[in-house]
């Protein structure tokens, strides 16, 4: 069968457990599906966090994540994949990010849902800006977050 | 061309897009840059670290000495922070 790629970038919520349903729904070659939530947290370095407001690129979003997504089905024997990310105003406790990833065995679907991760992370055109009692400021890039992505281009 | 700006980068500048005619020497995302930073204050602010600065043409990102012959939208932001 042929796999199932789902794309979306959007300011509403999502449903998890949907999600998976519909990746998995009516097939008997998946024998493994992950799913990786990204979830605002209510604090940062110990600073209380309001809220976190992503921006994003239109069209470019779709794309780098469209170019990510088609490199994972090259790397690993999926069955589809699913990812949405949400743009907007979000405070803690609600999702911001989905990945989800289906195989027929549980390592494909596990290293596939973490490159997509990483990349989502460091390539994706999206950025946070963070309310707290301080004021508003821009997030910053992390390091360790470009040195996670790297790591799938060694070996 | 098209050029679009997105977070502090927008912020700086005043403005999410613009269309721009830059003269026939700027032949590249960092000439471009460069050539950018001396269109004003506000832009020499958002320029001021060229190396931090992420760019990318028609959806796609691209190092600084892509050329931009051809492009029809370029896009300049700070690294990115989604996930």
């Amino acid at each position: 069968m042929t796999a199932i790629v789902t794309i979306r970038i959007q300011e509403q919520d999502f449903d998890t457990a949907r999600e998976i349903a519909a990746l998995s729904h009516g097939r008997t070659d998946i024998g493994a599906v992950v799913s990786f939530s990204g979830i605002c947290r209510g604090n940062d370095s110990g600073e209380e966090i309001a809220a976190l407001t992503l921006e994003h690129y239109p069209g470019m979003a779709e794309a780098e994540i469209m170019r990510r997504a088609e490199q994972a089905m090259a790397r690993w024997p999926l069955s589809g994949l699913t990812v949405i990310h949400r743009h907007g105003r979000i405070t803690p406790g609600q999702n911001i990010v989905l990945v989800v990833t289906a195989s027929s065995h549980r390592q494909a679907a596990f290293e596939a849902a973490e490159f997509l991760m990483d990349y989502l992370k460091t390539s994706a055109p999206f950025w946070k800006r963070e309310e707290s009692a301080g004021g508003e400021s821009w997030v910053e890039a992390r390091a360790h977050d470009d040195e996670a992505a790297a790591r799938w281009t060694r070996s | 061309m098209k050029v679009k700006y997105f977070a502090w980068v927008r912020e700086r500048i005043g403005k999410a897009e613009e269309t721009v005619e830059p003269p026939a020497g700027v032949r590249t995302i960092e000439d471009l840059i460069a050539w950018l930073s001396q269109q004003g204050e506000t832009y020499a602010h958002a320029f001021e670290r060229p190396k931090v600065i992420r760019a990318a043409i028609d959806h796609a990102h691209v190092r600084p000495d892509t050329a931009i012959a051809g492009a029809r939208e370029i896009a300049f932001f700070p690294p990115m922070t989604g996930g």
